[in-house]
């Protein structure tokens, strides 16, 4: 601020016959999303973050195919097993990837496994083999995997957990239900936060003075105890795809409020265009100049204000989860994965079963990133 | 005078606002199909132990839960007298906890002041760190300091607070034998406050306030660094520059002054979700504030438990946003001014 801009000077060469309107025109004609998209491309971090996030979604249905075991499946010589790496050179020589067989051992002074890696017998990896069978995208069964370890020995990238299921496979598995809540929940949120914030912002007078005022009610209020409150209130007897279900529900009916606030503030002062009156003239009915006329006129601002309530919406499952009100097992999920990490002891003994938080964080950043990115060039014409 | 006036009204529609709480604590509580009393009667029966079933029938009388929902919430809140003498919230009969078979004002206690006090450590630690950060990222932006703070204050939005709360605990007593778990040291519970265990109190209370601080702290740093931001872009400071203050000067007496009420005014959006943390970060770390409680309690389907609890909390926070609203209204005399015109 102290330090004022210098003096700007274009060093392109002067051509004193060119339009100075020419290449501007051409910028102003584009549509819309062809103008944000360009001034998004030059949002680096949002346009990684936007590449991470598509591929995370797209490859869930997949994630079976990719992870080595299955979600469940329990290996009972290999109790909080220590992650295993994948090796590339034996001796010095290149054989592939491969990973030295473990074999449990009992330290009878600690009380623990110890995991003794057997140095001499590299076991190489296999590739397109067969396993755990399981479903691809839901419905087609298959039983290939991408690599699985070779016969008799193990493959724990990331380590196991204390029932010895492979935590790697179980972070690619609760990568489905993580990221799916998430969408789920702000559906829920997105309906209810444009149906009552349009109504209040459109209509105006008593139906406003009352959402208002529910509005200010919930936004008052600490969310967690209402989401324990709530979940606690799911019948134990439920299926994990009801409580799964309810979950996201509940996780978007208590955050529709600061959407519903957005949406009445741009409403009540679109309500005023003239085109608005044009198309009340030619006999709309409010149904109808809401849903052609006005939303349309902010539905950028809606996805990039969906893009940053998503991450809360993955952390309030972590959350529930974690302290046990949320999905319960079977379901996988990280934050039921975490909720075995809870004591000081896991963290300190076997640090490989927190190793959800990081797909979290990765995750939450990412939407972050790429929310202010969609954010930032929604406004193509300003700098 | 106006200022008075205001405060007044803030006040009023507080007490509505939580008389509305209060019907929807009440609707949650109940939602679950069946509550603690019958579970229990069931439970007895079918062990065949008709004493406990005398008791538990006797219970259920005496708090009035055999009557129709509607009357059932009066009688909690304390419009309607109880049948027998259960004289509801409002005159400080917090109802009687199945779970821990004592009165509800006797579990709470002592961890209703705790729950303030842990708090109240979060507020002023998301001042004292967002202030200076805030105002050092606008004042230096695109330099390191401004990039740190960026960073810090995404990863601290990031990372789910329980998980902060773990790792924290577990270094901060590796390397600065900060202690593990809870308020005080065990010894000090339930004794006098001395001199002693409000040391202990303190030492104890750093991890906690630290991990339920830090997400609403970076919130407010960028929000502080925005608004100065703003403000350093007009022309007064040129002006000020221009005249020889020093940076220093120029900075604190003019855009802090008016970046700050946007500052002041944002703790009442923060505190809903700083109470949540506190929460959440309590069972994790065994404090013992009233949300380890909260969590058997509504496990449990104790509903004087839980239904007082959730009251609590809802009112802290009110509270908390009250006085923000009001040290606005202070702060910022155009908010005055135009409340008066209206």
């Amino acid at each position: 601020m102290t330090d004022r801009p210098d003096r700007f000077v274009d060093d392109a060469p002067f051509d004193p016959t060119a339009s100075a309107l020419d290449l501007e025109r051409a910028d102003l004609d584009a549509p819309g999303w062809v103008l944000v998209w360009r001034k998004f491309r030059t949002h680096k971090l949002g346009l990684i973050s936007g590449l991470f996030i598509a591929f995370s979604y797209i490859m869930l249905p997949f994630w079976g195919f990719v992870a080595p075991y299955g979600p469940n499946e329990r290996n009972e010589e290999y109790l909080y097993a220590s992650p295993q790496k994948i090796r590339l050179f034996h001796e010095g020589e290149f054989i592939g990837p491969f990973i030295y067989p473990v074999t449990a051992e009992a330290n009878l002074t600690t009380f623990q496994w110890e995991f003794v890696p057997d140095t001499d017998n590299p076991a190489p990896l296999r590739w397109f083999c067969e396993g755990t069978p399981y479903k691809l995208a839901g419905f087609i069964p298959s039983d290939t995997h991408l690599f699985c370890p070779a016969e008799g020995t193990t493959v724990f990238v990331w380590g196991s957990d204390r029932l010895g299921r492979d935590v790697f496979s179980r972070i690619l598995y609760g990568a489905q239900l993580s990221l799916t809540v998430g969408l789920i929940g702000i559906l829920v949120s997105f309906s209810l936060g444009i149906f009552f914030g349009s109504i209040a912002g459109y209509f105006g007078g008593g139906i406003d003075w009352v959402i208002n005022r529910v509005i200010e009610i919930l936004r008052s209020l600490p969310e967690l105890p209402l989401w324990l409150a709530l979940s606690a209130a799911v019948p134990s007897n439920w299926g994990p795809v009801a409580v799964f279900f309810i979950i996201s529900i509940i996780l978007g009916i208590l955050d529709w409020p600061g959407l519903a606030r957005s949406v009445r503030a741009k409403f009540l002062s679109l309500r005023e265009e003239e085109y608005v009156r044009a198309a009340e003239m030619m006999g709309a009915k409010p149904g109808r100049v809401i849903g052609r006329h006005l939303l349309p006129n902010f539905a950028s601002h809606l996805i990039a204000s969906a893009t940053l309530s998503i991450p809360a919406m993955i952390l309030g499952e972590t959350a529930l989860s974690f302290l046990g009100l949320g999905l319960r097992a079977p379901a996988v999920s990280w934050g039921v994965m975490l909720n075995d990490a809870q004591n000081l002891a896991s963290i300190e003994i076997y640090p490989w079963t927190a190793l959800p938080m990081v797909p979290i964080i990765v995750v939450v950043l990412a939407f972050n990133f790429l929310g202010d990115g969609l954010r930032d060039s929604l406004d193509p014409y300003q700098d | 005078m106006s200022t008075l006036r205001y405060a007044l009204y803030r006040m009023m529609t507080m007490v509505l606002t939580l008389l509305v709480v209060s019907v929807l604590v009440f609707a949650i509580i109940n939602l679950p199909p069946g509550d603690y009393l019958s579970n229990q009667i069931n439970e007895l029966r079918a062990t065949g132990q008709s004493a406990g079933v005398a008791k538990a029938e006797f219970l259920r009388r005496e708090y009035s839960l055999d009557q129709p929902l509607w009357k059932q919430y009066m009688i909690w809140v304390g419009f309607l007298p109880g049948p027998n003498g259960f004289s509801g919230l409002l005159q400080g009969d917090w109802g009687w906890s199945f779970e821990f078979e004592r009165p509800v004002a006797d579990i709470v206690g002592d961890s209703l002041w705790l729950t303030v006090v842990v708090n109240l450590a979060a507020v002023l630690f998301i001042y004292a760190v967002a202030l200076p950060l805030g105002m050092l990222a606008a004042a230096k932006s695109r330099s390191w300091i401004d990039y740190t703070a960026a960073l810090v204050a995404y990863l601290g939005l990031a990372t789910p607070n329980f998980l902060l709360a773990l790792i924290l605990f577990y270094y901060g007593h590796k390397y600065f034998n900060l202690p593990i778990g809870g308020l005080m040291d065990p010894i000090f519970e339930g004794q006098p406050l001395t001199w002693d265990k409000l040391q202990s109190i303190l030492v104890h209370l750093i991890v906690p306030t630290f991990v339920i601080g830090t997400s609403g702290a970076s919130a407010m740093t960028q929000r502080l660094r925005a608004n100065m931001l703003d403000e350093l872009g007009k022309p007064y400071v040129e002006t000020a520059i221009a005249k020889g203050l020093s940076e220093r000067r120029m900075l604190v007496k003019y855009p802090l002054r008016v970046a700050f009420n946007p500052f002041v005014a944002d703790i009442g959006n923060l505190l809903p979700s700083m109470v949540s943390g506190s929460v959440l970060v309590s069972v994790v770390l065994g404090l013992q504030t009233i949300g380890p409680t909260l969590l058997t309690a509504l496990k449990t389907q104790d509903q004087f438990l839980s239904g007082f609890i959730l009251m609590f909390v809802a009112l802290l926070t009110l509270i908390g946003t009250m006085i923000s609203d009001i040290l606005l209204v202070m702060l910022d005399p155009r908010i005055r001014y135009e409340g008066r015109e209206s």
